[in-house]
């Protein structure tokens, strides 16, 4: 039942995308959310839309999987069209009742859910093409330079890396546990909300103590592979830029600046 | 393969002659790790402290094949924890490859030089991916990459998962999760492995499985094994048997002389293994077996001639 979750989305590809470094992708991701969010007028939609496309072109993800990623947020889409069509006030295109919608609200909706899609679908994209120990050795890379003013960027990377090895197996842990609940009659689907919520005591207890057993075995267990913390640690497979890194770069910060342009040129 | 340094320097050479009235010439070629009249004590500092180890003198030698038996609670697992200098002595001293284990600059060297493999599969994989996880003990000596990946396939094939580098740990089973806690020692190259119960969580073919793996890495590349367990099947197979109860040493020597002691080892609840089971039977129905006997093959073998 629970283990059928799997951890982040990551589709299997040999594509240009899912080769790319993943410090390239993020970076790629965050110039691109700016461009979406903080500078585009419509013309810079129109380029962000275009880049987008072409993104999701290159990642050679099947359709069904790209629409997934918006149908799971469908419900703030729907919502944030409907409260910006009857909200905004301007020429009367047609009136429901109270509510009255405006020729300026539809296309201010229009625009706003387009911005989220498009910053939903390429939000995803990382996810979807970087298996999730890579892009934790990544963000680890690129917020390692703040280690100077204090943010431990090892231990969370390392904080990460153990969080995504432990949940399927925590998860393994907890069918287990419900099991053995469940076999002398406890029920964890019936009854009220506050019924609900005091049935999944059982669970959790044990499921923690079991966390802090886990979490003192692989501490000393690292300790014994030699973990020292992250100075001096090597990495086995060493992130590298090559040649398309720097045209994906390029490409995304030359986007980023025509929208700029575009906005206030 | 090259699993096993040149041992040559780091060793004990000079070192007090172990009083261990067991050894034979043989036995005394080269000591790895020296134990001396260890005591340890949980809480020391504090009233109440449970003694866990009294008075321990052991010497592992380099290449051997060591079982430590004893019921639960002998200190089998304290002394363990021993040899990688994860615990240190209240009494007496370890030397492991030269190096005493209460010098703090040793411990790294130590780790490095002894690879302990512990209980639960599950509690030593600290990566979601199997060849990233046997890189870890690499990457903490801060090796290049290169030798990394290198050293990560060679024990990955050694080990045999190869097939199994680019799969999410949970999905091995519990044989495999061990197999990869050993790769995961051995990629740092050491020349003694510890293991802590590593079979106890283990279904039957998972534990033959992890038997034939330690008797291979013993024999062919001469590491030497230090397997820590109350199963007495697997010190069959041993070189050499020492068993513990209540924190000393109640009996030692080859599987043979160990298993001879059958009173002691059921007064101290270890289950004989079958084939001993049944010769001590017939010994009993007045069949004079020889000592030698460990495994139904012996049985046979002797019944055949006879």
């Amino acid at each position: 039942m629970l283990s059928g979750i799997s951890l982040g989305q990551y589709i299997p590809g040999d594509s240009l995308l899912h080769r790319l470094d993943p410090r390239t992708k993020v970076i790629g991701v965050l110039a691109a959310a700016a461009s979406i969010l903080a500078f585009a007028n419509w013309q810079g939609l129109v380029l962000t839309a275009l880049l987008t496309l072409i993104a999701l072109l290159v990642s050679k993800l099947p359709l069904g999987i790209i629409l997934g990623s918006l149908k799971s947020l469908w419900l703030l889409l729907v919502i944030t069209f409907l409260l910006q069509a009857f909200l905004t006030p301007g020429t009367l295109l047609a009136v429901l009742g109270p509510l009255k919608i405006s020729r300026e609200g539809v296309f201010a909706a229009g625009e706003i859910v387009l911005r989220l899609a498009l910053l939903i679908l390429i939000a995803f994209l990382p996810t979807l093409t970087t298996p999730p120990i890579k892009l934790t050795a990544g963000l680890e890379s690129i917020i390692s330079p703040l280690q100077r003013l204090g943010v431990p960027a090892h231990e969370l990377a390392l904080m990460m890396t153990l969080a995504l090895r432990f949940v399927p197996t925590l998860l393994q842990e907890a069918e287990v546990v419900i099991s053995a609940q469940r076999s002398r009659g406890a029920g964890f689907t019936t009854g009220s909300p506050a019924k609900w919520a005091r049935s999944l005591l059982p669970l959790f207890v044990p499921l923690f103590a079991g966390a802090l057993r886990r979490a003192d075995d692989l501490a000393v267990a690292m300790e014994s592979r030699c973990y020292r913390g992250g100075a001096n640690r090597t990495r086995m497979n060493a992130l590298k830029f090559s040649a398309p890194d720097y045209v994906v770069i390029g490409v995304t910060l030359a986007v980023l600046a025509g929208v700029v342009a575009l906005r206030f040129i | 393969m090259t699993m096993t340094e040149s041992n040559g320097t780091g060793y004990l050479r000079g070192c007090p002659e172990s009083q261990d009235s067991q050894l034979t010439a043989h036995d005394r070629d080269e000591i790895f790790i020296a134990v001396e009249d260890l005591t340890y004590i949980y809480n020391h500092d504090k009233a109440g402290g449970h003694r866990a180890l009294s008075g321990i003198d052991l010497a592992v030698k380099a290449g051997e094949f060591l079982v430590v038996a004893g019921p639960n609670g002998s200190g089998k697992s304290t002394l363990a924890r021993h040899f990688n200098a994860m615990l240190k002595p209240s009494g007496g001293r370890v030397i492991v490859a030269g190096m005493d284990t209460m010098i703090p600059e040793n411990a790294w060297e130590i780790r490095r030089r002894v690879g302990m493999v512990f209980q639960n599969p599950d509690n030593q994989i600290v990566s979601s991916l199997v060849e990233e996880d046997a890189a870890f003990g690499a990457e903490n000596l801060g090796l290049p990459s290169e030798e990394v990946k290198k050293r990560v396939e060679e024990t990955l094939r050694l080990i045999g998962l190869s097939q199994y580098a680019k799969h999410a740990p949970h999905l091995l089973s519990g044989g495999q999760k061990q197999k990869l806690a050993i790769a995961g020692v051995l990629v740092m190259r050491p020349s003694c492995l510890v293991l802590d119960e590593p079979t106890s969580m283990l279904d039957p073919a998972g534990r033959v499985e992890l038997m034939e793996t330690l008797i291979r890495l013993n024999r062919t590349m001469q590491v030497t094994v230090v397997l820590v367990t109350h199963f007495m099947e697997e010190a069959v197979l041993a070189d050499r048997v020492v068993v513990l109860s209540d924190g000393r040493i109640a009996v030692s020597g080859s599987p043979a002389r160990v298993f001879a002691e059958v009173e002691l080892l059921a007064e101290l609840g270890l289950k004989l293994p079958a084939a001993l089971e049944i010769a001590h039977g017939l010994r009993k129905r007045g069949f004079s077996l020889p000592q030698e006997i460990l495994t139904m093959d012996d049985i046979l073998a002797y019944l055949k001639n006879n």
